[in-house]
């Protein structure tokens, strides 16, 4: 299974993989990856601290305080523009020490929706070779964001063409649904095959006292499906299906807050990518949304996508506008 | 059976696990009639077999308990010391093993919980001790309740092998409902990795017994907020297959017949190696092999004996002399009688 989810990652042919180069354990999916990462950088790099966007999935920083890594955040949501601050983020990227570990999030940024584009990327990596940093990536929605893998890995690939040794925590939860099962996978790439061995080994020593090896199951349907070429084709029709979905969703919902003549602008709504909008709405919107209408999300404004549907997304662009429509 | 059940969906377990499984997990360690259960004292958090149990166990102690030295058996399972270790506990052993007569050091056990800094927390197994083999007697558990109580020091039962050490699972975890019968707290962390056969699916349960029903509540909310940055919820599988057989009444009792079997199967091939030995006249006393219960003989083998053993007649044990008895079937009884015999009367 590892090896299989690792091509995901890295590439069909990866050099990397060849080489083997990558020191990859099956991981406790998304969580149980990161946390293994933060017990690994605690271990080796004692002095280092953990930079995380703002915002980000509240869980990461639970993880990082547990491992017992110091953290420090990095500007990333622009609230006015509703999208990416990047000048604050180059910012932070240059005025962090040299050889700091940053926390990225692949695609489909949890909870904003905010991608940095292509070109942001090549430029954030760049400016990591000038600096020196490490960047660990989360990527817990690959094939969910664009409806393609390839695509959906694209910042990973291109810290990996421009020479970074990076780490990457992998979900199956999503985009296989696998959620109760599980599944995912821890992955370092190293100088070479002889220090892959070597972290692998200390990875797994970290694992051994947390919950010595890792639940079968989901693995080996992960594994069934990657294997069987038919099984995998079919796998990655229905996932461009559901993030097709979902990209209609955002289209549909935005349209429908423009008819009904909402005074604001919601291009964020299609701008945004994966299964959250940053809708921008208040807590204050939110209740009133919940208390009124019935219709659930977190209070920072957070909308789930996944749970829109074509009937549904009336009903919530008219709430939407009822609670916003005098703002 | 599951695969069929199309009612049944891959959403996330809640963070303290499958909720009907938390209850018949309780059940079967403490009793379906326990006092501790009925006044809803007992708090129940899936974990990831025994070992996560024991880490999750570990880690909310580290954070909320006023007491940082863990006391050990000495020997233990290997992975303990490491729970304990990466939660900030200092390590201690208590006696345990005796190497003169393959059984226990009950005197030395008695003076070193004794002797141990009040409030400490001790590691006991309920039955089957690894790597041992060897398990006090009712009446000396009843002393070690006693002392334990007394220092007010803290138990924390490692309860891996629950039917498979007597054949009943009632019998297997007595040790563990003494400590509880008495009102007092507790840690079990409970695995179905060997009585089920369920290793690979990691599916275990970590008890906390507290004094009073409001301390039970307030320990739930605490155990998530170790759990949730370690995996956020436990996988779901061994959980399904568990409950599945603890809740239906007829499985439950093929499940208890096969563990008798299990179990049975053990200690026939304790007594044909016991037997092989005495016919081949190997020198030394040999009754700690029926003497001692569950999976494991600690043969008092030393390492070099061992080591002639792995290399001369490719037989594997741990370096401790410690041998799995669920390794070993009624055809290679023999082999294994020659080897230690020939390890034994060999001059080094």
């Amino acid at each position: 299974m590892v090896e299989e989810t690792l091509k995901l990652a890295y590439g069909e042919s990866s050099e990397f993989i060849k080489d083997k180069r990558i020191a990859a354990v099956q991981s406790l999916s998304g969580t149980g990856a990161c946390r293994l990462f933060a017990n690994f950088q605690k271990r080796f790099r004692p002095d280092s601290q953990i930079y995380i966007p703002v915002p980000t999935w509240a869980n990461h920083h639970n993880i990082w305080r547990d491992a017992q890594v110091p953290q420090k955040t990095y500007h990333y949501y622009h609230p006015e523009s509703r999208g990416l601050d990047f000048a604050a983020l180059m910012d932070d990227i240059k005025n962090a020490p040299n050889g700091s570990f940053f926390l990225f999030h692949a695609c489909a940024h949890n909870p904003t929706g905010v991608d940095p584009s292509e070109e942001h990327w090549r430029r954030i990596s760049h400016q990591f070779k000038v600096k020196g940093h490490f960047a660990f990536f989360d990527m817990a929605y690959q094939g969910f964001a664009s409806g393609d893998p390839e695509r959906d890995a694209k910042s990973i690939r291109i810290f990996l063409e421009d020479g970074h040794h990076i780490g990457i925590a992998q979900s199956y939860a999503k985009n296989m649904g696998l959620y109760g099962q599980r599944v995912g996978c821890l992955s370092v790439l190293c100088e070479d095959e002889k220090q892959a061995v070597a972290a692998k080994s200390q990875l797994q020593q970290l694992a051994r006292p947390m919950y010595s090896n890792p639940p079968v199951h989901g693995a080996l349907i992960v594994s069934v499906i990657l294997a069987d070429p038919d099984l995998k084709k079919l796998w990655l029709e229905e996932v461009k299906v559901m993030a097709d979905r979902i990209i209609g969703m955002r289209a549909a919902l935005q349209e429908n807050l423009e008819k009904l003549g909402s005074p604001l602008s919601w291009e964020h709504i299609t701008k945004q990518i994966g299964m959250f909008c940053y809708s921008g709405m208040t807590p204050e919107q939110v209740d009133h949304l919940t208390s009124e209408f019935h219709i659930y999300m977190t209070r920072n404004g957070r909308i789930s996508m996944a749970g829109v549907t074509t009937g549904n997304v009336g009903y919530l662009a008219n709430a939407i506008h009822e609670v916003t429509k005098s703002s | 059976m599951l695969v069929n059940e199309l009612s049944v969906d891959k959403e996330y377990l809640p963070i303290t696990g499958m909720a009907e499984f938390n209850k018949l997990s309780a059940k079967l360690v403490f009793g379906p009639e326990s006092p501790a259960i009925k006044e809803s004292r007992v708090t129940t958090v899936q974990c990831l077999s025994g070992t996560g149990s024991l880490r999750i166990g570990a880690d909310f102690l580290g954070k909320h308990y006023h007491q940082h030295t863990v006391y050990l058996s000495q020997p233990t399972y290997g992975n303990h010391p490491n729970f304990f270790s990466a939660a900030g506990f200092a390590l201690k052993t208590y006696r345990y093993y005796d190497a003169k007569t393959c059984g226990l050091d009950f005197q030395g056990l008695l003076d070193d919980l004794g002797s141990a800094t009040t409030g400490a927390i001790v590691l006991l197994q309920a039955s089957g001790h690894n790597p041992t083999g060897v398990d006090p007697t009712s009446q000396q558990w009843e002393q070690i309740r006693q002392l334990m109580r007394l220092k007010r020091l803290l138990p924390f039962f490692d309860c891996a092998y629950q039917g498979l050490v007597s054949g009943s699972p009632n019998a297997d975890v007595e040790p563990v409902r003494m400590f509880v019968s008495d009102g007092g707290e507790c840690l079990v962390a409970q695995s179905y990795s060997k009585t089920m056969g369920l290793y690979a699916e990691r599916i275990g349960a970590l008890h906390i017994v507290c004094k009073k029903a409001e301390v039970a509540r307030c320990v739930e909310s605490q155990l998530r907020l170790v759990i949730r940055p370690m995996y956020s919820s436990p996988p779901i599988h061994g959980a399904s297959i568990v409950t599945t057989i603890l809740r239906d009444r007829d499985m439950y009792n093929e499940w208890i017949i096969e563990l008798k079997a299990m179990c049975d199967r053990i200690a026939r091939v304790r007594q044909q190696l016991f037997d092989a030995l005495h016919v081949r006249g190997t020198p030394g006393n040999w009754s700690h092999i029926t003497r001692q219960v569950g999976m494991y003989t600690f043969s008092g083998l030393n390492e070099e004996q061992v080591a002639f053993m792995t290399k001369e007649y490719h037989i594997y044990m741990s370096s401790d002399g410690r041998i799995n008895m669920a390794g070993l079937g009624s055809k290679t009884v023999p082999y294994l009688a020659d080897a230690m015999h020939a390890a034994v009367t060999r001059t080094f």
